[in-house]
């Protein structure tokens, strides 16, 4: 399913937020897991990604670290910060907002909450 | 395996020549590429196989630069990648220097143009000075607004605020004397200059990176300017040298035509030169404030412990006034700079500790600044230089003390750098506003001395 690109901006932070609020990962294995969630619904490019992850650490949100893996190879490692984790409780907030009206609007839809990838 | 390690290193060379990838991005981004082909080789594909399928998955590189070049537009600053790529511009770059070319000489001739109407730059002191940054300021914003493709709001606004300038510089009545009109001649510019900020920001007016572009913009155009004038002045040289050799005196030339117009016309030409050639002098203006801070800081804190030592207080004369908020002025630039120049990511290091202890001696000495000029305001009263000088004594005091506040939170690791920028970004149209109203309101308000 293509979601236009408002909401795929607007969705894209609470999800990574959400994601590193369970553990630390990396670029690729967040991929992984937003494509996994959403049942393959959801096609990240790494052009959204990749930025998207680097705005979260300049704003503080998130922090980075390397970590070595096989051979000479290390890889980035993200980890959520306190302000990051009141960013997420926050865009909850709102996202719960948005869901619970559209809820009523639409009544009796059977609604694939959105939300879920978060919890 | 071999081969595919060949194919990934070709790779990382072609993806390192994007120069808004820096080689940190470019280890994630093969991190992420080696990660995809083991799971595609995991699913059965052969290695070179999965290579493929793995780069063509990772998208176009075009795109993936941009957008990081959109986060991080600081590194735009070398070249800028957004506008140049966009194919529709193909002869972008010769239609600028045509409208740059266009704008200089229109600023060279509305120079000249208030002759006609018989004002002489040397006869006319009241009506020139003031009116200077208006003959000139407004083919700058008019080449940025059209470089940044300005919308009809923006493009209105900026009449609306050279309007209001001109009104500012002429509907008063100054001699030649009063304290008002040096005012103006000082403050006209700065509030114009930030219209000018207007037009350069007017692609994305909310973007703070925006405004710190701007920031970058003056100090970068500050440089050009200089070295023009330099150029400029070889060039008014050998022409007064080689034409006096023959016995005609150029002297009338020089000084009503060459100088002004081609003072005017650098204006715009610095301008087109930062926008065009950007990677040049990109890190003169950085270098600058990693050597002039340290230098700085011991000055202003063996100022501080000798005044503090003999027990003297500060003499509050008009040249004594200027030159402290002169000082803070320059202690605010090379906060600016070296914010617009630092690398937001990094961690906090000893030069943010360096620029912590200047900002804070500059305050302490400020504090000293305006007792003395509180004390002098209450016992003879204002008069508009004094009431000038206090109020922009206080705008830059509330700015470099949060500064100071934001930047000891960031070497104390509690705040992102992000905070300071913003601050600084936020804080740009308090100048703004201080200098209209110093334009606007001071005259009248000081009944014209």
């Amino acid at each position: 399913m293509k979601l236009t690109k408002d909401l795929v901006a607007a969705s894209a932070t609470p999800m990574v937020l959400g994601i590193l609020a369970e553990e630390d990962s990396y670029g690729y294995a967040i991929l992984r897991r937003i494509t996994e969630l959403s049942g393959g619904q959801l096609d990240w490019t790494e052009g959204l990604l990749y930025p998207l992850l680097h705005r979260l650490e300049r704003l503080g949100h998130v922090e980075a670290y390397w970590q070595a893996v096989t051979g000479e190879r290390r890889r980035k490692y993200y980890r959520i910060t306190d302000t990051g984790s009141a960013e997420l409780a926050e865009q909850r907030r709102q996202w719960d907002t948005v869901v619970a009206t559209l809820r009523e609007i639409w009544p009796g839809a059977s609604f694939a909450l959105p939300m879920e990838g978060l919890a | 395996m071999t081969d595919t390690e060949t194919q990934i290193a070709q790779w990382r060379g072609y993806v390192q020549r994007r120069s808004a990838l820096r080689n940190v991005d470019v280890e994630e981004l093969e991190d992420h590429l080696r990660g995809s082909i083991e799971e595609l080789v995991g699913s059965g594909l052969q290695p070179d196989e999965a290579f493929l399928v793995a780069v063509k998955r990772m998208g176009a590189l075009d795109e993936l630069s941009r957008e990081f070049a959109r986060e991080h537009s600081d590194r735009l600053w070398k070249q800028l990648v957004i506008t140049e790529a966009d194919p529709a511009t193909g002869s972008g770059a010769r239609r600028d220097l045509l409208v740059m070319i266009g704008c200089a000489t229109g600023a060279a001739l509305s120079f000249k143009a208030p002759e006609l109407f018989g004002m002489v730059i040397d006869r006319n002191p009241t009506f020139y000075l003031p009116n200077l940054s208006l003959l000139i300021l407004p083919w700058l914003a008019g080449f940025l607004a059209y470089r940044r493709r300005a919308s009809t709001a923006v493009i209105g606004a900026l009449v609306a605020l050279f309007a209001l300038g001109a009104v500012a510089a002429n509907a008063y009545s100054f001699t030649e004397q009063s304290q008002s009109l040096v005012l103006t001649c000082i403050h006209l510019p700065i509030a114009l200059w930030l219209a000018v900020g207007l037009a350069y920001i007017a692609d994305d007016l909310r973007s703070p990176r925006r405004r710190m572009d701007f920031v970058r913009f003056t100090g970068e155009w500050f440089i050009y300017t200089v070295l023009l004038c330099l150029g400029g002045g070889v060039l008014t040289a050998f022409v007064a040298g080689i034409f006096t050799a023959i016995g005609i005196s150029p002297e009338n030339f020089i000084g009503l035509w060459l100088v002004p117009c081609g003072g005017a016309a650098a204006v715009v030409v610095a301008a087109w030169l930062v926008e065009a050639k950007q990677s040049v002098v990109e890190n003169l203006a950085p270098v600058l404030t990693k050597l002039f801070t340290p230098l700085f800081t011991v000055v202003l804190l063996t100022f501080l412990v000798t005044a503090v030592a003999i027990g003297a207080g500060i003499h509050v004369e008009r040249e004594t006034l200027i030159l402290f908020d002169l000082l803070l002025v320059v202690v605010l630039a090379l906060l600016l700079y070296s914010i617009s120049a630092r690398d937001p990511l990094a961690p906090p290091a000893l030069f943010d500790t360096v620029q912590l202890v200047l900002v804070v001696s500059a305050l302490a000495i400020d504090v000293l600044v305006l007792l003395a000029i509180t004390g002098r305001i209450t016992e003879f009263g204002a008069t508009p230089n004094k009431a000038a000088a206090l109020g922009e004594n206080v705008i830059l005091l509330i700015n470099l003390a949060w500064s100071a506040w934001l930047a000891f939170g960031l070497v104390r690791k509690r705040k992102p750098f992000a905070t300071l920028e913003r601050w600084q970004t936020t804080y740009l149209p308090v100048f703004a506003g201080w200098a209209w109203l110093v334009v606007l309101v001071f005259p009248p308000l000081f009944s014209f001395l």
